[in-house]
């Protein structure tokens, strides 16, 4: 494997105006990896807009910092462990959660929620399309791997958050064809803290380098650079391994140093180790450091000077003070039994100096290091997109929609996550006040009557068919499950994964993702303060899907705005936002009927807009008593999901639905964006609010029954479905009939 | 004054959440105990919270009951002070043996963190003077190793002596002997128990169909040292 491309040593050549060795040549080939130097993505990300009252830092550093007043910040990360995960789940998504936490105390705060989106291959299915079966035992090689990665990606994330004590309070999943014998593991972490606890990064000459928590060894030797390709060889000494524990320490440890005002700089080590580390910081903070190689903790004694600059073993913090606190410092670490070592110290030189046994093994710029030359990607627009949009399909209309609406709530990507999050510890901290399922986002308390809601979205299908409207329609829908839960937006963070960027068409798709990002960020305000990019998620079988993640934040200011999914019996039930018959991309057309292609549903920015304040303004005078987003499944899903949360069943009459849908199937199972459902007892009051705004499209649809009653619905006066409770609830469960014997 | 010890150790994690129940809500001057102090002053009460001390190696609690800090624990509890011990304190608690049987992995094999129907059977201890004897109530757990076993023999002799504290009512999540998920010593002063009665202590979970009614074991160790 080549370290850099001829062009990149060319340039690394002309810059040091001399020959680079080969330590030099690995330093610079991790951080100029993909992974960690964003040259191709660069250019579009600096594109997002930043800007916002509450913006302290936003995209490009550890993690975005969002003012939520009364001196308090929040702060916000998100990243994936894709290659790692696919070839070793467990500790591929225990080391992902490790490194975002690391993140967010590297910004000083703690953290104090967890969040995860996680993309598998088909799980096996007896509720699945004729295609999805035929192509899981056709497969089944490829196919059995799904439910071996989704049930130690899950232990992974469970061992590591639950060890460290910070709850998994949310997330978000999908299985699709592409994601076979692969897996995305996007993890997400949320800190808080005071802004004046911040970590200043300042730092002066003779101040002094720190490394603490594991030893150095050759687990994740070209960690970033093994991200950076297709996978197409299990590496598996490119993983590296969790230890929660070390990581829980270092965490005390950070948290103490900074009560005791001894920390000038603070930044982990992940993708690149030392070398990504080292430069970075010197580059950001404008110093030059020399570094002592030799005294770098090492697991193995004969680690060659390039092992240990490139290795990612985990749970390592690099810290910055001044020699009159190291003292000070010392203790603290001495008291968690965390081993540490002075590694070197800040000049004022400006380079990244490596020596060993006095002898100078590396020395380059460090600017030269961080900043990797930009490359110019062409996009072209792949054929297939235009060829699903204006495909014909013939699916005939289903004789039996009971049935129908049973296997949908059985999709693995629809059915209840139960078996999931109860294996995350989600309430440890006395934070999550709204558990798992109760609202379509996560709530945590803050202080002073805060509550934050936060949520992670996506929808790879819809992207695949269109990547800007589908990224809007995952921004959307964030959106949506934030205001359900009478939470005001505050940020988004994304995390775009996409297959080989060098492959025009799927550069196409990555700068579309963008646009919308650009377009709703715009639009509505809301400043996008972190992301991250993933490309090269390939395997032998193809790309991903593309697959943008979005998380959004909001704010909530008293309880009396908290909504909840959960209806009360005797409700009365509305729909906001029209039903159209775009079914392109939509769980009905693939997951059942097992068909790709037609129109995805568009996304208009001002209605979007319109329904959303309306729903939020609702919430806050308390007019309502609950309200759920209507999003992957459609209306039906939706529906049988607020039914089944409060055990009580539904009578829905279709006839008044605002709909330009010629079919039942459709009307039921579209996913148009910007549509609401809500419940209510103020009938007369809400309906005047309603009155009020120009162009709302609204309309009664039914009623809340009683408790264990049936879930049915009627068109022109014939029940079209008739739902036993009991049923219901059985095919919702099936990931746990699925994964109960694995 | 009253004064209540948490002890912690390297990978505590549930000790924040003991002490900001006791601090804020009912006032108690509280102290964290590093594990390591092998003299201790005398507090009226001790909880051991929960967590993955020493990072659950060995065996969950097996290294944490061999510190200094769990002689002082036993030398405490032996003279009558209320001890309490959650979660992975309870786990300590029965690898000093303070309290008797084991707690292996959950038989589903998997973490559980849910909330559980449980029902009192012993209001005579300083945790549950305040329930009324078969009172069911709700609470939540968050354990993978919260199955608590007892040999034939045992099972016999903590019947007989009344130390079963609490049970599992209809589900039992774990697979625990009896649905025990909370036992007592013979004296009645040490409990062990696996959920968490400290995540109970919101005011919001209400609006959420949960109740706070875990937190008597709180009001009843408060009433019982203030008497």
């Amino acid at each position: 494997m080549e370290i850099l491309t001829s062009s990149e040593l060319n340039y690394l050549k002309k810059k040091l105006n001399r020959e680079p060795n080969l330590l030099e040549k690995e330093i610079v080939g991790a951080q100029w990896s993909e992974h960690c130097s964003y040259k191709s993505s660069k250019k579009y990300i600096k594109l997002l807009s930043k800007k916002g009252d509450r913006i302290i830092k936003g995209p490009g550093y550890d993690a975005g910092i969002i003012d939520i007043d009364n001196g308090d910040v929040i702060t916000i990360h998100i990243e994936s462990h894709n290659h790692p995960s696919a070839v070793e789940p467990y500790g591929g998504a225990a080391t992902g959660v490790g490194g975002i936490i690391r993140d967010i105390i590297s910004m000083g705060t703690m953290p104090i929620a967890l969040l995860n989106a996680l993309r598998f291959g088909h799980i096996n299915s007896p509720f699945a399309s004729n295609e999805i079966k035929t192509s899981i035992r056709t497969n089944n090689e490829l196919h059995s791997a799904s439910k071996w990665l989704l049930k130690n990606v899950v232990r992974g994330i469970a061992d590591y958050g639950n060890c460290i004590g910070i709850p998994t309070v949310g997330g978000e999943i999908e299985f699709d064809e592409s994601f076979t014998n692969y897996c995305l593991v996007d993890v997400a972490a949320i800190g808080f803290g005071k802004r004046k606890n911040l970590i200043k990064n300042i730092i002066q000459e003779d101040d002094i380098l720190i490394l603490a928590g594991s030893s150095t060894g050759r687990d994740g030797i070209h960690g970033a650079s093994f991200a950076s390709k297709e996978l197409a060889v299990e590496n598996r000494s490119a993983v590296q391994i969790p230890d929660p524990f070390m990581e829980k320490l270092l965490m005390e440890v950070t948290k103490e140093a900074i009560e005791a005002n001894i920390l000038k700089a603070v930044k982990d080590l992940g993708g690149g180790g030392l070398s990504c580390c080292l430069s970075e910081t010197s580059a950001n903070l404008n110093k030059g450091f020399d570094i002592d190689l030799g005294q770098v903790p090492l697991k193995y004694n004969d680690m060659a000077p390039e092992e240990i600059m490139i290795s990612e073993s985990q749970e390592r913090m690099l810290y910055i003070t001044n020699k009159d606190k190291l003292k000070s410092f010392a203790k603290i670490l001495e008291k968690y039994e965390v081993p540490f070592a002075v590694i070197g110290t800040v000049k004022n030189h400006k380079n990244l100096v490596i020596n060993k046994n006095g002898k100078t093994i590396a020395n380059m710029p460090s600017h030269l290091i961080a900043y990797a030359p930009l490359l110019n990607r062409n996009g072209k627009k792949p054929k297939y997109i235009d060829d699903l949009r204006v495909k014909e399909i013939s699916v005939t209309p289903p004789h039996d929609l009971n049935k129908t609406l049973l296997n949908m709530l059985a999709n693995p990507t629809i059915a209840s996550k139960n078996w999931i999050f109860q294996q995350f510890d989600h309430e440890i901290g006395l934070r999550t006040i709204v558990k798992p399922g109760i609202t379509d986002c996560a709530v945590i308390k803050l202080n002073n009557n805060k509550f934050l809601a936060a949520k992670l979205d996506g929808n790879s299908k819809l992207c695949y068919h269109d990547p800007y409207q589908g990224t809007l329609t995952c921004l959307s829908e964030a959106r949506a499950n934030l205001i359900s839960a009478g939470a005001h937006p505050i940020g988004i963070v994304d995390h775009l994964q996409f297959g080989n960027p060098e492959n025009p068409e799927i550069f196409w798709s990555f700068k579309k993702s963008i646009e919308a990002l650009i377009d709703f960020s715009n639009f509505n305000k809301i400043p996008v303060v972190g992301g991250k990019v993933s490309f090269y998620n390939e395997t032998k079988i193809g790309p991903i899907k593309p697959s943008p993640v979005i998380g959004m934040l909001g704010l909530i200011k008293g309880m009396v705005g908290v909504s909840q999914i959960r209806p009360s019996p005797e409700d009365t039930l509305y729909i906001i936002g029209i039903t159209s018959d775009n079914m392109g991309g939509s769980e009905y057309y693939e997951f059942l009927r097992g068909v790709k292609g037609g129109r995805v549903p568009p996304l208009d920015l001002q209605t979007d807009l319109n329904n959303s304040r309306i729903v939020l303004k609702i919430i806050k005078e308390q007019l309502i008593s609950c309200s759920h987003d209507c999003s992957k499944g459609g209306l039906a899903i939706a529906l049988a999901e607020m039914a089944i949360s409060s055990n009580c069943g539904l009578n829905i009459d279709l006839d008044k639905l605002p709909n330009t849908c010629e079919r039942l199937d459709f009307l039921l199972f579209a996913e148009t964006p910007s549509r609401f459902i809500i419940g209510t007892k103020n009938e007369e009051k809400l309906e005047n609010e309603f009155a009020k705004c120009k162009n709302l499209k609204y309309s009664k649809i039914g009623k809340v029954m009683n408790t264990g009653d049936n879930i049915t619905f009627m068109a022109k006066d014939k029940k079209i479905i008739n739902l036993e409770m009991k049923n219901a609830k059985r095919y919702y469960e099936n990931i746990s009939s699925i994964m109960k014997n694995q | 004054m009253l004064k209540i010890g948490i002890p912690i150790f390297p990978g505590s994690n549930c000790d924040r959440d003991i002490y900001h129940v006791l601090t804020k809500f009912y006032k108690i001057k509280t102290d964290f105990i590093w594990h390591k102090k092998d003299k201790i002053k005398n507090y009226n009460a001790i909880v051991i919270p929960g967590g993955f001390s020493f990072g659950d190696r060995l065996r969950a609690g097996l290294i944490a009951a061999h510190s200094p800090i769990i002689k002082e624990v036993k030398r405490l509890g032996n003279d009558g002070v209320p001890v309490l011990g959650i979660c992975n304190g309870f786990q300590i608690l029965v690898e000093s043996q303070l309290l008797p049987g084991s707690l292996i992995k959950n038989n589903s094999l998997n973490f559980i963190c849910k909330w559980t129907d449980l029902k009192v059977r012993n209001t005579n201890t300083p945790f549950t003077s305040k329930f009324k004897m078969n009172e069911l109530f709700k609470i939540p757990i968050a354990n993978g190793e919260g199955r608590f076993i007892l040999n034939k023999a045992q099972l016999k002799e903590v019947k007989k002596k009344n130390q079963i504290v609490f049970s599992y009512h209809n589900d039992d999540p774990n697979g625990s002997i009896d649905s025990i998920a909370g036992i007592t010593n013979e004296e009645r002063n040490i409990v062990g128990m696996m959920p968490h009665p400290e995540r109970t202590c919101q005011s919001e979970l209400k609006l959420f169909g949960l109740t706070n009614s875990a937190m008597k074991i709180f009001d009843s160790l408060i009433a019982y040292i203030k008497k």
